[in-house]
């Protein structure tokens, strides 16, 4: 038999070569017969006790999220209210369990129905509760064995039951249905155990098949199982998890030290951050600070504008969590391929060089204030940066250190405890790059995406320019050599905070032209640093 | 800091109603709610929440109603509580709204 590939959703990354199993599905049907009301009441109660304690006693042997996860299920079974309809159903007669299944399939039912997808992901959650009970009604003990080093294969997986299987000598998880946002799945990336989801039932028939030897491989990270590998499959993609393997372990070696160069230079790693919630499972040691915050996700919901105490509670959020270290929150940066209704324009001619970034925040003062202030007082918890997305001319940072100041007299107006964040710009345009001395900016960020577009006329979002638009270019690399030269002559720090930064090919070229500071997302931290630790920056940096 | 702001009405201290923004990323979600629910559930006060300034109001106490609600980011959570101890209750609970159920923060 050849190989057959089957594509699901990536949910948690790796690669594992083992044996296709299935769990032995659990009762799903209500099997007592019913004795009187009140026997059954009790036997109910009974098995809600006993859930709860078996979770508790779970509980105690997990931490983080897994922990959050049963305390939100004990949190529902210590809630009456779940069970009240399968009480009522109860005094009319029907079996615990039947009362019990019938309840809690509708509430199931309820949640699948959401609109929001985190919502409808915890669905497994009630399944997961309901199943538990029913268990403890059946009078069955847990099965939680996996064979070590095989992939199990579900049409889904409670939480609670991936917690109580030891995964720690690997395994791996191919799911028909499931969703990357499901409990379970955040579980599998927290432990590393590579995961598929959305496979559809096709991947069960393979299992128990006739002649099917019992072998798969998955490639968490694409989203791939292939049943039956071949001997050519299996060597790719073992050479593939060897080579991962190595560069994780680099990576892991160097992740949460300071970077130095081979010749002992301090270079100061940062991360990039879209959405708080990236930060929630990251230590912030990992790195030097944020070299940038995106802002824009906030306004994407298209309903109203964040206010300031909602936008406040956010950006207060990330600089608590950096615990002292400088953060960057740039200003919003929409248009250009960012549109955010009501705010930017439709259809202009060319959006890369319409109204975006600050021309845009410069329209629109009211919502640029709102944002500023919220920065303003989110800056009193810690050092706070402000910086500025597509100046193109001197002017255009000083109108916006005009709203900065309105701003601040405001926030003192209304008495509201604010710090003055220092105020910084981007280097996306050439205008800037070629003389930075006419900024008088207190420090300066190169986004390497939109300079190497702006200079090299190849647009970032068309694929037939990409092979052009290097931010490798001896003219893009000349000109972040110019800024780096100018912030080391008028003591002003220079980051790139671009996907230049995250490219471990182009770590040694950028450090050689002169920078000091890299801000790169958060899964690059670690080879960035490796990057950094492999590159000499020679003698010739402090002859500039 | 007191939720002071956020108190629309009080009556003598008995009846209090209030409201705030959810500004957690993923709404009143799982993590969110049983904190919520729990802090409700030490104060002596009916405690009811409600997506709008008429209701429909249900138990803060119960966090298989309060999930019901799917409360979604950015909604404006209304509070209303009586009882001895509601304006404290409703203070409370807006003040953990606010700090966004210490998530993400040092708790």
């Amino acid at each position: 038999m050849s190989e057959v590939c089957l594509q699901g959703l990536p949910a948690s990354p790796g690669i594992l070569v083992g044996n296709l199993v299935t769990l032995r599905p659990l009762t799903d049907v209500a099997t007592r017969v019913a004795g009187d009301p009140l026997t059954e009441l009790g036997a109910l109660d009974r098995a809600i006790g006993s859930s709860i304690g078996e979770l508790v006693e779970l509980s105690a042997r997990v931490q983080g999220e897994g922990a959050d996860i049963l305390s939100f299920q004990i949190a529902m079974l210590e809630d009456e209210t779940l069970s009240g309809p399968a009480r009522l159903g109860i005094e009319r007669g029907q079996s615990a369990d039947l009362a019990w299944l019938e309840a809690l399939e509708a509430q199931v039912a309820e949640y699948q129905s959401a609109d929001d997808e985190y919502f409808r992901a915890r669905a497994g959650d009630l399944v997961d509760i309901k199943d538990r009970v029913l268990r403890h009604l059946a009078g069955g003990a847990e099965t939680t064995s996996v064979p070590t080093g095989s992939i199990l294969a579900a049409d889904d997986l409670a939480p609670s039951r991936f917690l109580a299987m030891d995964w720690s000598s690997g395994g791996a998880v191919a799911l028909t249905r499931g969703s990357p946002t499901s409990h379970v799945a955040m579980l599998a990336r927290s432990r590393g155990v590579p995961m598929v989801v959305g496979l559809g039932q096709e991947l069960l028939r393979w299992v128990g098949k006739v002649g099917f030897d019992g072998t798969a491989a998955v490639d968490g990270g694409r989203g791939l199982i292939v049943v039956e590998p071949g001997a050519e499959r299996r060597a790719e993609l073992l050479a593939q998890k060897a080579r991962d393997d190595d560069a994780k372990r680099a990576a892991a070696s160097y992740r949460d030290k300071p970077a130095l160069t081979l010749d002992g230079s301090r270079i100061e790693v940062l991360i990039n951050v879209a959405d708080s919630r990236e930060l929630d499972h990251l230590d912030p040691v990992l790195c030097d600070g944020i070299g940038l915050v995106r802002t824009e996700l906030m306004f994407h919901g298209g309903g109203p504008l964040p206010d300031e105490e909602t936008q406040l509670a956010v950006y207060r959020r990330i600089v608590a969590w950096a615990q002292g270290r400088p953060v960057t929150f740039r200003t919003l940066d929409a248009g250009g391929d960012k549109p955010i209704p009501g705010l930017t324009i439709d259809g202009e001619s060319n959006p890369f060089l319409g109204l975006r970034g600050l021309r845009l925040s410069l329209m629109h003062p009211a919502v640029f204030e709102t944002q500023l202030r919220a920065l303003c007082r989110a800056a009193v918890l810690g050092p706070t940066k402000i910086m500025l997305p597509m100046i193109s001319v001197p002017a255009e940072l000083e109108a916006a250190r005009s709203h900065l100041d309105h701003a601040i007299a405001d926030l003192q107006t209304a008495g509201k405890d604010h710090a003055r964040p220092p105020l910084g710009i981007m280097v996306e345009v050439p205008s800037v790059a070629l003389t930075p001395e006419r900024f008088a900016a207190e420090f300066f960020s190169i986004g390497s995406n939109d300079l190497t577009q702006y200079v090299l006329a190849a647009a970032r979002d068309l694929d037939s320019v990409a092979a052009i638009a290097s931010a490798a270019d001896p003219s893009v690399l000349r000109l972040i050599c110019e800024v780096a030269t100018h912030g080391r002559k008028t003591s002003r720090q220079v980051s790139l905070c671009g996907d230049a930064a995250s490219d471990v090919t182009l770590v040694p070229a950028l450090l050689q032209a002169g920078l000091l500071v890299l801000s790169v997302a958060p899964s690059a931290v670690g080879r960035v640093k490796a990057a950094i630790a492999a590159t000499r920056l020679g003698t010739s940096n402090d002859d500039r | 800091m007191t939720g002071n702001e956020n108190i629309i009405a009080a009556t003598a201290g008995l009846k209090v109603k209030g409201a705030i923004r959810v500004a957690h990323e993923t709404g009143l979600h799982a993590r969110p709610s049983v904190k919520f629910t729990k802090l409700a559930k030490t104060f002596s006060a009916d405690i009811e929440i409600g997506p709008g300034p008429d209701g429909p109001w249900i138990d803060a106490k119960s966090i298989v109603k309060v999930m019901a609600t799917k409360m979604p980011k950015d909604s404006l959570l209304h509070l209303r509580a009586e009882g001895p101890d509601a304006e404290a209750a409703v203070e409370a609970l807006i003040d953990l709204v606010r700090r966004d159920f210490d998530d993400g923060t040092a708790t």
